[in-house]
């Protein structure tokens, strides 16, 4: 005879069962995550239900950051209005032979019958929050796909690169700051035209696989160097803070502080990728097996 | 050696509200996704929240439950999706295990064992991150544990007040 509890007491599968069903289905995810990339559609489903409380969590901030900016003094509006004054006749100096150049500029690139530089276009973005993880360094955008946004474009602030593009959802997209361990930024070194790879080590740039004679310096300033075509040359990325050479070693170890406020401003440019640039010569072509065993076979069979 | 469980003895409770139980999780949530990455060692308010139910509600909020809140962490932070996932099911099956333990408890004991489960749930997580080519974030990252240990006595008094009875409706009523 079977004995079977009553409906009443029963709690459907054992705790245990349960807890290992849910663990390895978030083990799969993980693997699918990490190895294959496979969820990004999942992601971008959640996404959608986690925004509206996003938006929630950020309203008190807003409001705070809104009566804030209401209650800011004159002196302080008198002081910001000054020194933005200065500082517009700094650059208007500047503004003027920028003029010039360019129109010199111009004028050799005909000379030389070389692509013209298409300028991108560029989409304002303010940042909806930065990523709790501690693990890495992310921020999330108020732009997605709505603003034509795609991964892998560069974003700025108005001092220099502070990360790319990584995930796009509908109504946000996830940026990799430059700091970011997985991040690698390819950059030249502005005193010699030196190039190299800067990676993130956290809050600040790792340049790795650099000789230990290489010609870098503190407080040299490194910028994007444009090859890939992600950035637009010549952004301001890092300043050299710390070289290490060793001897025992065959690279040197040299670390930099990026340029841009990587964790300050909110408000940031989105720049689209340069959509002129030739892809990358395609693998080498096969060669033309199947009509050389026809021939052969061909030959074999006259023989 | 004695003990005095009269001092202990607990007023019975009211059932507990599902709705009030999913808008307190909600709200913690919410806590959890505001921006708080410039600093350092801030508690995981939803692992304590979610600690909470499963230690005092083991058969309304389990497994299932973390486990989903964390899939939506997961993808709320950018991390590694499933990583909240599993340390929040972990959790929980923890937290349910253990409630008749911690519940006899006082209040302070009963803390240091949330300081333990909680701890566990971040260690897991640390494990997961290095395993899959993060760096270490650094001894602050479990500083977070201990807030929320702290917090213990405040939570248990927000999330259990609706539960509570006024002290003396009738003079007659035995407990």
């Amino acid at each position: 005879m079977e004995f079977q509890p009553p409906p009443f007491f029963n709690r459907g599968p054992a705790p245990l069962v349960r807890l290992m069903f849910f663990i390895s289905l978030a083990m799969l995810l993980m693997v699918l995550d990490v190895r294959f990339h496979y969820l990004e559609a999942l992601r971008t489903g959640l996404a959608i239900v986690v925004y509206p409380l996003q938006r929630a969590a950020m309203a008190p901030v807003d409001a705070f950051s809104g009566i804030a900016g209401y209650f800011s003094s004159q002196s302080s509006l008198q002081r910001e209005n000054d020194a933005l004054r200065a500082k517009v006749l700094q650059s208007s100096k500047d503004v003027l032979t920028l003029d010039t150049l360019a129109a010199e500029n111009a004028q050799l690139r005909k000379l030389l019958e070389a692509r013209e530089h298409a300028p991108r276009k560029a989409t304002f973005a303010e940042i909806l929050y930065a990523g709790r993880d501690p693990f890495s360094r992310k921020i999330v955008i108020d732009k997605g796909t709505g603003a034509d946004i795609k991964a892998g474009e560069a974003v700025m602030d108005d001092t220099g690169v502070i990360g790319q593009v990584t995930r796009v959802f509908p109504m946000m997209a996830e940026v990799t700051l430059i700091s970011d361990k997985e991040q690698a930024t390819p950059v030249q070194v502005v005193r010699n035209g030196l190039r190299a790879i800067a990676y993130g080590d956290g809050a600040t740039l790792d340049l790795r696989f650099m000789a230990a004679n290489a010609d870098i310096q503190n407080g040299d300033t490194l910028v994007t160097s444009g090859i890939d075509g992600t950035y637009p040359a010549g952004l301001p990325v890092a300043r050299v803070a710390r070289v290490e050479r060793d001897a025992a070693y065959a690279f040197a170890k040299i670390q930099c502080v990026p340029i841009a406020g990587t964790e300050k401003h909110r408000q940031v440019l989105v720049l689209a990728q340069d959509t002129n640039l030739q892809p990358p010569p395609a693998a080498e072509a096969q060669p033309p097996t199947r009509t050389a065993k026809g021939s052969r076979r061909g030959s074999r069979v006259r023989n | 050696m004695s003990y005095n469980f009269e001092a202990r003895a607990q007023r019975i409770l009211l059932p507990v509200n599902p709705l009030f139980v999913i808008t307190t999780m909600m709200t913690a949530l919410v806590f959890n996704l505001l921006p708080w990455r410039d600093i350092a060692g801030i508690p995981d308010i939803l692992a304590l929240v979610l600690g909470f139910w499963c230690i005092n509600q083991p058969r309304k909020i389990g497994v299932g439950t973390a486990w989903l809140f964390g899939l939506i962490m997961d993808t709320g932070n950018g991390a590694l999706l499933g990583q909240h996932a599993f340390a929040y099911a972990v959790l929980a099956f923890a937290a349910n295990t253990l409630s008749r333990r911690i519940l006899w408890f006082p209040i302070w004991p009963q803390a240091l064992h949330v300081f333990l489960l909680l701890l566990g749930c971040q260690g897991l997580m640390l494990i997961i991150r290095l395993a899959a080519g993060s760096p270490f974030p650094g001894v602050l990252y479990f500083s977070g544990s201990i807030i929320s240990a702290v917090m213990w006595p405040l939570v248990n008094f927000v999330l259990l007040s609706p539960q509570r009875r006024p002290e003396s409706v009738d003079e007659n009523r035995p407990i």
